[in-house]
């Protein structure tokens, strides 16, 4: 239980990692929106040939990716499976009793489940190239603007910084607790669900008031050291577009020609 | 600004609710820069309450604080009081925001809008100071209780303070911890000339201070340097406080006939007198 590392970031040095968080975020959005772009089977190449550069740029190992799809397992068999059996076409392909597997479906089939893959795969680069903090400072500074219209944005990351820093914490503590239970009878593996969760109870009641009262002592200390909101504040960490930026958004922009440019001509 | 006494506490009362009983009861209080005043107190005394009045964290009910001629109920100064009177609170990790130690002791500066530029070499310098430096990446609930504690203290020393306020900042820290945390804080006040405000029970930790204040009911008891207020037993006893170990032990040899000062406040103290009074009982 001690040493917690949150999310998946996977430390090392590569030009994927030094990039911008901003830039990392709104390459992201503007590959997912790629990935639905997409008209036809033989254009998922050179999406999936894109991420497989930004993977190999990143020195991320190929098992970190599959990794990363192993939660999506179920749902992606379900897609296959369901798009495979119960679309309707014209083409024929298999019939086994009462089952007809249409060619249509079989094409649905696996455009549905690439485009998860690729959209699953794509976004864990972001998480594994960029530490936690660093994505919210990225968060913040591309939520800025949004301050006219009075959006929260130096709140909304604050928020998220201190639960990156506490959710070690109240990990740790939820393990004492527990353990301090156990020692006194509680039952939190045996029964069934309902059971389970009503186990539960006298864990999350001592933690909630714990993290009730970490809260206030935080607010605290944080006005005693002069906290007072995102007006006037300077960032330790400055965020700077540099070559490698200009580098990255062309290298979009050519994924978005490779894919559209054939269907206007 | 030199002759104006560091903290000025004027006839302050305080009380939670309007209608609740005086946490605080007319308490006058003037402590000169560069002093290091250890409060004393049972439980609910009202020194926590105290310290939380230095830096304008509560504001007076009655009479006025104020920190280097600035009044805490000034709210174009509030900033200034905070920055110059930093407070370092019980609860080793409730009081650090950053999931990382160098990002830590950044969050003030930023807060006060120190140009980013400007910070590395505060932050360094701050983790210098405090022994700190080596963990400078580690992730705060990597650290021991002690080690929290001094990355508390460099951020507040980041920001260049000329006051530390402590309350019970060793309370839940092991005795190594404890040691860690008062060995710093001494020798901040020793070399920075930094006025501390060290708020604890223990009374040990009391007995490296220059003076001594004693609180009770709301009010300041006792007053004076270490070896005059622990000299008083029966009155301590009264406020609910015991002697420090040591001064404890050294009065029951006395009752034994043993001929021993018995003002000894610390175990260094202790030892020389041991050695005074046998000196091959001691190596070195």
């Amino acid at each position: 239980m001690r040493d917690i590392t949150l999310g998946q970031y996977y430390p090392v040095d590569s030009p994927i990692h030094r990039l911008d968080p901003r830039t990392k975020i709104i390459l992201i959005f503007l590959y997912i929106i790629a990935v639905f772009l997409v008209p036809n089977l033989l254009m998922y190449i050179p999406v999936a040939a894109y991420l497989m550069l930004a993977a190999w740029l990143a020195k991320l190992p190929f098992s970190m990716l599959l990794r990363s799809l192993k939660p999506m397992r179920i749902l992606l068999i379900i897609t296959f499976v369901l798009n495979l059996f119960f679309a309707s076409g014209t083409q024929k392909l298999l019939q086994i009793g009462g089952f007809v597997l249409w060619q249509e479906g079989l094409l649905t089939a696996l455009t549905f489940s690439l485009r998860l893959i690729l959209l699953v795969t794509g976004s864990s680069i972001l998480t594994l190239t960029t530490a936690p903090v660093t994505l919210t400072d990225g968060l913040e500074r591309l939520a800025s603007p949004l301050k006219v219209i009075k959006f929260p944005a130096h709140e909304m990351a604050m928020m998220m910084t201190i639960a990156l820093r506490f959710i070690p914490t109240l990990i740790e503590e939820a393990d004492k607790i527990m353990k301090a239970q156990t020692a006194r009878g509680a039952d939190f593996e045996t029964g069934n669900l309902m059971a389970r969760a009503r186990a539960m109870i006298p864990l999350l009641v001592p933690l909630f008031i714990s993290a009730f009262r970490r809260a206030g002592d935080l607010a605290m200390a944080m006005e005693a050291r002069c906290y007072r909101g995102g007006e006037g504040r300077t960032r330790l960490h400055k965020l700077a577009y540099t070559k490698r930026d200009v580098l990255a958004f062309l290298s979009i922009l050519l994924l978005y020609a490779i894919i559209l440019l054939p269907r206007m001509l | 600004m030199n002759g104006v006494p560091h903290i000025q506490v004027t006839d302050l009362t305080y009380r939670y609710e309007p209608d609740a009983p005086k946490a605080l009861d007319t308490i006058n209080l003037s402590v000169p820069r560069g002093q290091f005043v250890a409060i004393l107190g049972h439980n609910g005394s009202g020194k926590s309450t105290l310290a939380k009045l230095l830096n304008g964290l509560f504001l007076p009910t009655e009479g006025t604080v104020h920190i280097s001629g600035m009044d805490t109920r000034d709210d174009d100064k509030i900033w200034d009081i905070r920055r110059t009177a930093g407070m370092v609170f019980q609860n080793p990790d409730n009081q650090l925001v950053a999931t990382e130690v160098y990002d830590d002791v950044a969050f003030g500066l930023e807060n006060i809008g120190v140009p980013p530029d400007d910070m590395p070499p505060r932050i360094d310098e701050a983790l210098a100071l405090t022994g700190m430096s080596e963990f400078k990446n580690r992730a705060p609930h990597l650290l021991s209780g002690g080690q929290k504690q001094r990355v508390a203290i460099a951020g507040i020393l980041a920001m260049h303070p000329e006051a530390l306020i402590l309350d019970e900042a060793t309370a839940m820290l092991d005795p190594q911890g404890r040691k860690e945390v008062l060995q710093t804080v001494r020798r901040l006040n020793e070399e920075q000339g930094i006025t501390v405000v060290w708020i604890t029970h223990f009374m040990e930790e009391a007995t490296h201070a220059q003076r001594v204040l004693v609180m009770d009911h709301g009010q300041i008891a006792m007053d004076g340097s270490p070896r005059e207020i622990f000299a008083q037993v029966d009155r301590l006893r009264d406020l609910r406080l015991d002697v420090p170990p040591m001064t404890q032990l050294a009065r029951l040899l006395k009752e034994r006939d043993i001929d021993i000062a018995p003002d000894v406040l610390n175990v260094e103290e202790l030892v020389k007198e041991v050695k005074r009074l046998c000196p091959l009982c001691l190596k070195n």
